[in-house]
């Protein structure tokens, strides 16, 4: 049993502000992503967690304990990384005998060996047990690693980027897996990527980071349906939503640079009464973007990336250029000129100076 | 076409082989020389033209390890006769073997020397790999106020020829009565060779990727043991090439030795050149004695080839 939580965390390495008051929560038996680019902070938090980093301010606690002053060994958690995490020169048996084996652990000879087994088995690695790790195939070598996380049954899993360093297909198939045995052993995983993609489709609760910052947290769902600014926006989805600059002018959302006024719901009108003509920026998700014939907006059919289940299109509206996901029987041209309109309960409301949610205040 | 090479590229080829053969032959010549010198009978060893087909003899070894002083008189028939067959080989150069009061056989100074070799060599390239590899460790993992200014003081230690503090050291080792010990000699190598272990440790350990302590860390194990159980033996490579360079050094070293040990500690290099001075140099002796003094050094680093080929292109292929 394992919650986990970081109370205003802030790392400063040298001149540079790693992470900035952070906050944040794992919920027992819950499989909680880190989404952010690179020097977003991810790999920070998660060694902060893992001890083998010193928060340089805040609080640090594992099931309501604080675990500040404890070692990485004390904390009881397992970790997995996106290379290197295999002991070289041992066989994949020694790799995963390796955690059990600690003195801080003691475990009986009889209980390794079954355990180790037991492990093989769930991650079907058993044939590999006496080869070298230097001889394993990166998929092999990333189940051996996870298999050296589960087997010592941690409190948490920390997972830095596992999947990173796969190609494509193996990526997705792991995905499943780790999913699904991670639901199997109810165990707690704090799990970072840069990948959105895995972010989406295996988190319980997603955090987005950005800059050190924490710039929210939520479910996959609310993090793609009501991002707090337009850097989740931008963050999450593929392709990402469309941001345009716009003003909302006599119950009408105008786009700047298309010329092109759009219906908007009373929802969304509510938002900004009093304050039209307030500069904001419309948020659109791609696949909310319709062709119509009597749609409001007129635009030139730039790309056409055709993905079999659907068509993404690049619109060319006036200056500005759009992304819509169209199904795939939709049959159109390149440069051919189409009329669109939009799922106007979908927009969401930014503040162009701020970048805020309008909706979120 | 690459494979079919043209004819002046098999000339080239050609010069080269001839070129690398003239110049291994020139790099084995004073081994060859040592080594056959060590095999000659005395007459033969200061020939001109030198000797190249002879029948190789012991006795230069036997004289080597032996105590011998000049022959006033030569040995009577029976003497000659009840003497062993290497005491023969001695009185044959002209020479008899020392006994003590007991008649017991005395040995030369040599042995001694060579083990004082060893003890001082071995001692110190344990004591400087080991540490080095510790303070390498140190510097590479852990942050280390002001490391570049103390890791540039460890490397100005090499910067000074080391025989200009030899008078100084020559005092500071009377005074705490170091002079002609092992201890003393051990500790001078040793601080010779530790600056450039920390060096070579450094680049070696650098390369190790840091993530796999850390998953040990994680995985329940102390700092120190994954120093052991992780570290030290991926940084096998570089220990090996560490050891060899610096047991090299210090079993070389001649300067020093012959400043500040006179018997007790003596090493090899400065007791062989001084058996030349005393009386009619027995060349084939000072042979022996060189073309002994060779075979650990060939011992040593035959059997850590492997890693010595790994250790001198660290950096190119790893990873």
């Amino acid at each position: 049993m394992s919650h986990i939580e970081l109370r205003n965390v802030t790392k400063v390495f040298g001149a540079k502000t790693a992470l900035k008051n952070l906050d944040l929560q794992v919920e027992d038996g819950q499989f909680f992503v880190l989404l952010g680019e690179t020097g977003a902070g991810k790999t920070t938090t998660l060694r902060i967690v893992a001890g083998l980093d010193k928060p340089t301010e805040g609080t640090m606690l594992i099931d309501g304990v604080d675990v500040g002053e404890w070692g990485a060994a004390e904390r009881d958690v397992a970790l997995v990384l996106q290379q290197y995490s295999l002991y070289p020169r041992y066989t994949v048996r020694e790799n995963l005998e390796f955690p059990l084996k600690s003195k801080i652990r003691r475990v009986e000879r009889d209980e390794i060996a079954a355990r180790v087994e037991r492990v093989a088995r769930t991650l079907r690695i058993e044939h590999l047990l006496d080869r070298k790790t230097d001889r394993l195939s990166g998929g092999e070598m990333q189940r051996v690693s996870i298999g050296r996380a589960i087997v010592r049954k941690p409190r948490v899993f920390l997972m830095d980027e596992p999947l990173s360093a796969l190609d494509a297909k193996l990526r997705e198939a792991l995905r499943t897996e780790l999913k699904n045995l991670q639901m199997e052993l109810g165990a707690t995983f704090l799990f970072v990527t840069h990948d959105q993609i895995e972010a989406m489709s295996m988190g319980d609760r997603i955090g987005v980071l950005n800059g050190g910052r924490l710039v929210q947290t939520g479910t996959p769902y609310e993090i793609y349906n009501r991002p707090h600014n337009t850097f989740v926006a931008r963050a999450v989805g593929s392709p990402p939503m469309n941001l345009l600059d716009g003003d909302i002018a006599d119950g009408q959302a105008v786009v700047a640079r298309s010329g092109t006024g759009f219906t908007v719901s009373g929802r969304v009108s509510a938002q900004v009464n009093g304050s039209a003509g307030k500069p904001l920026i419309f948020g659109i998700r791609p696949e909310d973007i319709r062709l119509e014939s009597g749609g409001p907006g007129e635009a030139t059919i730039h790309d056409i990336e055709d993905h079999g289940v659907e068509k993404i299109l690049t619109l060319r509206a006036g200056e500005t250029t759009l992304k819509a996901t169209v199904p795939a029987r939709e049959r159109v041209r390149i440069e051919e000129v189409v009329r669109f309109g939009w799922d106007a309960d979908k927009v969401v409301l930014f503040d162009r100076a701020s970048g805020r949610n309008l909706a979120v205040g | 076409m690459a494979a079919v090479k043209t004819t002046s590229e098999v000339t080239l080829n050609r010069l080269a082989v001839v070129a690398v053969l003239i110049i291994t032959i020139i790099f084995l010549a004073p081994i060859y020389w040592i080594t056959a010198t060590a095999f000659k009978p005395r007459n033969l060893a200061t020939t001109i033209p030198p000797t190249v087909v002879f029948e190789p003899e012991i006795s230069p070894f036997v004289k080597l390890f032996l105590r011998r002083s000049q022959l006033r008189e030569q040995p009577t028939a029976e003497e000659y006769a009840e003497a062993p067959w290497w005491e023969r080989l001695v009185f044959d150069g002209g020479e008899k073997i020392v006994r003590d009061g007991k008649g017991n056989v005395q040995l030369s100074g040599y042995p001694s020397r060579f083990m004082n070799s060893l003890i001082v060599a071995i001692s110190s390239t344990v004591l400087a790999v080991g540490m080095g590899t510790l303070t390498a460790y140190g510097f590479s993992r852990f942050k280390v106020a002001g490391e570049q200014d103390w890791l540039f003081f460890i490397l100005s230690t090499r910067m000074l020829p080391p025989v200009v503090v030899a008078i100084p050291m020559f005092l500071m080792y009377r005074w705490f009565g170091l002079n002609d010990t092992h201890l003393g000699l051990i500790i001078l190598y040793t601080a010779f060779n530790l600056s450039f272990s920390v060096w070579l440790m450094k680049g070696f350990i650098d390369e190790i990727p840091k993530e796999y302590e850390e998953a040990a860390l994680v995985d329940g194990y102390t700092r120190m043991e994954a120093f052991f159980k992780i570290v030290l033996p991926e940084a096998a490579t570089g220990i090996a090439a560490t050891a060899v360079f610096c047991f090299l050094i210090a079993w070389n070293e001649y300067a020093f030795a012959l400043i500040m040990t006179r018997r007790d500690a003596q090493t090899a290099p400065p007791f062989i050149p001084s058996q030349v001075g005393s009386g009619l140099p027995d060349w084939t002796v000072i042979a022996a004695g060189t073309f002994l003094f060779l075979i650990p050094v060939a011992i040593f680093t035959f059997l850590l080839r492997n890693h010595l080929l790994r250790g001198m292109s660290f950096g190119a292929i790893r990873k």
